[in-house]
């Protein structure tokens, strides 16, 4: 049985990224995931230092662009397990961009956003999932932006794989986290996360009156209906797959890549070189 | 030596005439060099280029023109004052011009009988052969790799066409270069990147670099690798720094501006130890600048670019054949000491295209990425070692954890704020340049070993100060000599502080406002230019130019 060690972390105690990392623990290990295929990705902030804090690889560059350097390193090694492990912020503000079009991408990564609707790290700024209204030190009268739906945003991009969690609901996040680490595209999990630290609005008690498990019979490929419900985050917030979809990963699409062994296996052909330079004499 | 103009609006044809041109003139023996000067635009405006040929080798333009063909009456008035005495232009008898250097033929006519339009070009290349007198043998055999089969016939008949039009009015016997490769700047880069067994590209379009990612995306399945197309530079250096984390050679190209959104992710390669070859095709800034145009302003740019301090390299391209090399040794060293390494290339080498003897690939060795034997124990990504190079692991090739962090980070990988931690890592970083160093390949000389004016110049100057060097000493013997600079940074000083104490006058000549490169060496190593001569409107100085401006006393 492999067995993933975790590290002391630097997080405030009672911090919902706590579970999240035990969680994915339990999902890697009940995966029965080799420690050293995987390579966990982070980004800059609270969240984004979970990497760190368990025993795989890991890369931790910068903040907003964990998603690009995790989609090459899986296109480069198709047998690593690459998981980005971030925040909110990280994500959906300095990383908008890149979060777009991997969607678009479907490189087969898995995609946690620890989203606790705040900056942690830099001490409480409103994050792109901040209520309305929410007064932060920056913020001071109150945000007057309309929060981003992340799960919304990614089923209209066209996400494959798209799912919503709750860190204060351990065993429905570790079978989330399984199914999307087995998932075999681009995979994102919205997971809500309680800053006991700088979000006093969206605290334990605020998530646990409000989610709820998807039903039994919902039908998570109807993408209308997984809008409907995606777009449903007030007094009743739904927790689970909302929407998947098969579709052809970036590996199956690529011509260099498809079928063969993973690129960086691959020798250079010095007979190819002469060939192309020959088309120049 | 002869130099002929092709100009005309965006979209008529010049590329693809002058494109099939030179090879017919490289494959009858002579020795090509061409530049394109083009605007900013997909139709329209005036865009030109120029072909010199010869049967030595050529290393700079030149604006005095044997002939030209014109595509529309604006070439004929913006450049017949360049013309030689004995010059012509060639040109529709649509063109309303009645200057009698004019030779004015129905092509359009005659290529319409022909069957198309389009193969007035090639009825024009005729007529080039023709007047400078060059043998047809080899058109045919050539043709064939260079149009469509279903057009063949048509363009071979076409350029015979123009042959039977016109006298011939010049000669010159051709050289021995119809074996070697004709070539720009930015593919000879890229096929050093494909030598160097490059495995994944990734860039976001930005002129003048895109002819990198179009050529190797172009021979991507051939050669098996990947490019991609980034959503914007970030992405595009994170993803090249993602890719070489995880065992592939990765090379990330852009153009100024594109440099510019890079700078972050240049020091997380520089701190996270990550091999990485970053290309920069500068044009001139700031900000937008002159998009399709060339300068050398972004030396003091990429040498400090980023926070803090890192190891890093920086080359500059001087010719086609150092865009060969020098990028297959950008992508050794950067693998050898895991620093990035810059290299730095312009819009007139990226774009002009050159003859050169094919490369010589035996000798190209790739090390072996990772240390693979290591196996055994706890693996330190950050090891702190006597060179400052730590064993570098590909992470799941064996079953050790490679952590890389964009923090301060201990030899584990992990996030640090130890002040003791800090200044061994900062060390171990930086003891790299002390064996970086010892690898600097000098600035080639070339003139008067005792030369009393000494130029000093980088990258893509090479050329047309080797010619302005060769042309001044024949007219005063023994005094000019020139240091041409493709390793900038750590700047290589031997040979430069050798050469600067004899000489009574050292002028650096350099595509920039203020001197960067003057500069740098102040900084480096005291020494001062006596003058300089600086070109910044966006177009190439040539040989003939900086004669001139030495003749006439013009630097300042
Ligand atoms: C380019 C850049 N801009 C800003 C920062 C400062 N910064 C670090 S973390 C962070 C926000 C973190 O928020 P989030 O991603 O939601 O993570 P959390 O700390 O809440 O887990 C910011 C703005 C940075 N490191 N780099
Ligand atoms: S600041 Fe908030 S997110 Fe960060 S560790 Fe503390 S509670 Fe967790």
């Amino acid at each position: 049985m492999c067995e993933f060690k975790t590290y002391e972390t630097a997080w405030c105690p009672g911090c919902g990224n706590f579970s999240i990392l035990q969680c994915l623990k339990t999902a890697l290990e009940e995966l029965k995931k080799d420690p050293y295929e995987v390579l966990m990705v982070g980004g800059i902030g609270q969240a984004a230092k979970t990497p760190q804090y368990i025993s795989a690889n890991s890369f931790c560059g910068l903040h907003g662009r964990s998603l690009p350097a995790a989609v090459a390193a899986k296109i480069a090694n198709e047998k690593l397990t690459v998981i980005v492990d971030t925040g909110d912020g990280d994500s959906y503000g300095e990383g908008g961009n890149h979060f777009i079009h991997n969607i678009r991408r479907n490189v087969g990564i898995t995609h946690f956003v620890h989203d606790n609707q705040i900056y942690g790290l830099t001490k409480g700024q409103a994050s792109p999932t901040t209520s309305e209204g929410q007064i932060t030190g920056v913020q001071v009268t109150g945000s007057v932006n309309t929060p981003l739906n992340p799960v919304l945003m990614a089923i209209a991009a066209g996400a494959g794989f798209v799912a919503r969690a709750f860190s204060g609901d351990t065993k429905h996040l570790t079978e989330i986290m399984k199914q999307a680490i087995t998932y075999p595209g681009y995979a994102i999990v919205d997971i809500l996360q309680p800053c006991v630290t700088f979000n006093k609005v969206n605290t334990y008690a605020y998530y646990k009156s409000r989610v709820y498990h998807l039903e039994e019979d919902y039908d998570s490929s109807n993408k209308l209906e997984a809008m409907e419900r995606a777009m449903e985050f007030d007094d009743r917030i739904p927790i689970g797959v909302l929407y998947q979809e098969q579709k052809q990963t970036f590996h199956q699409k690529n011509i260099v890549l498809a079928g063969r062994e993973p690129l960086v296996e691959r020798q250079r052909d010095s007979t190819v070189i002469k060939q192309l330079m020959n088309e120049f004499v | 030596m002869y130099n002929i103009l092709v100009g005309g609006a965006a979209g008529q044809g010049i590329d693809t005439t002058v494109a099939n041109l030179e090879v017919l003139l490289k494959k009858a023996g002579y020795y090509v060099f061409t530049i394109k000067d083009f605007m900013s635009r997909v139709r329209g405006g005036h865009n030109f280029s120029l072909i010199r040929f010869g049967n030595e080798i050529i290393t700079s333009h030149s604006n005095e023109l044997d002939g030209m063909i014109a595509l529309d009456d604006d070439t004929v008035e913006l450049h017949k004052q360049n013309l030689k005495q004995d010059g012509f232009i060639l040109c529709d008898t649509k063109l309303t011009t009645t200057d009698p250097k004019a030779i004015k033929l129905n092509m359009g006519g005659m290529a319409k009988e022909l069957g198309n339009v389009r193969v007035s070009g090639s009825i024009a290349i005729g007529v080039i052969l023709k007047l400078f007198g060059i043998a047809t043998d080899h058109v045919e055999e050539t043709m064939k790799n260079l149009v469509k089969e279903a057009y063949l016939d048509m363009n071979v008949k076409a350029v015979r066409l123009g042959y039977e039009s016109v006298e011939t009015r010049f000669s010159i016997t051709p050289g021995n270069f119809s074996d070697w490769m004709i070539i720009s700047g930015s593919k000879s880069l890229a096929l050093g990147a494909i030598a160097a067994g490059i495995k994944f590209y990734s860039a976001y379009p930005m002129s003048p670099s895109t002819a990198i990612m179009e050529y190797l995306a172009s021979k991507s399945v051939e050669a098996d690798f990947v490019v991609e197309q980034a959503e914007d530079e970030i992405a595009a250096i994170n993803m090249a720094i993602g890719a070489s984390y995880a065992g592939a050679r990765a090379m990330t190209g852009t153009s100024g501006g594109g440099f510019c959104l890079k700078v972050e992710a240049l020091g997380l390669s520089g701190i996270a130890e990550i091999p990485l070859v970053a290309v920069n095709v500068q044009r001139p800034g700031p900000a937008t600048g002159l998009p399709t145009r060339t300068e050398q302003s972004d030396l003091k740019f990429v040498i400090s670019a980023a926070q803090g301090e890192f190891p890093r390299m920086v080359i500059a391209l001087r010719n086609h054949k150092d865009a060969f090399y020098q990028t297959i040794r950008a992508f050794d060293i950067t693998e050898k000491y895991q620093i990035p390494v810059i290299i730095l290339s312009d819009q007139y080498l990226g774009d002009s295209t050159a003859t050169v003897e094919p490369f010589d690939i035996s000798n190209i060795k790739i090390a072996n990425p990772s240390n693979d034997e290591y196996k055994e124990g706890e693996y330190l990504r950050y090891q702190l070692t006597e060179n400052g190079i730590s064993p570098r692991l590909i992470p799941g090739k064996s079953r050790n954890f490679v952590s890389v962090d964009s923090d301060e980070h201990d030899e584990r990988g992990f996030i640090t704020e130890s002040a003791d931690v800090r200044n061994q890592m900062m060390d171990k970083r930086m003891k790299k340049l002390e064996l970086l160093r010892e690898e600097l390949l000098e600035p080639e000389f070339f003139g008067e070993e005792n030369c009393e004016t000494l130029f000093l110049g980088w990258g893509s100057t090479y050329g047309p100060i080797a010619e302005a060097v060769s042309i001044l000493n024949e007219d005063e013997p023994g005094k000019y000599g020139a240091l041409s600079f493709g390793d900038v940074y750590p700047l290589p000083t031997k040979l430069l502080m050798e050469k600067a104490s004899k000489a009574k006058q050292i002028v650096n000549i350099e595509q920039n406002a203020t001197g960067q490169l003057k500069d740098l060496i102040r900084e480096q190593t005291g020494i001062l230019c006596t003058g300089s001569i600086l070109k910044y409107d966006g177009r190439q100085i040539s040989g003939e130019e900086i004669v001139e401006k030495i003749r006439k006393g013009g630097q300042k």
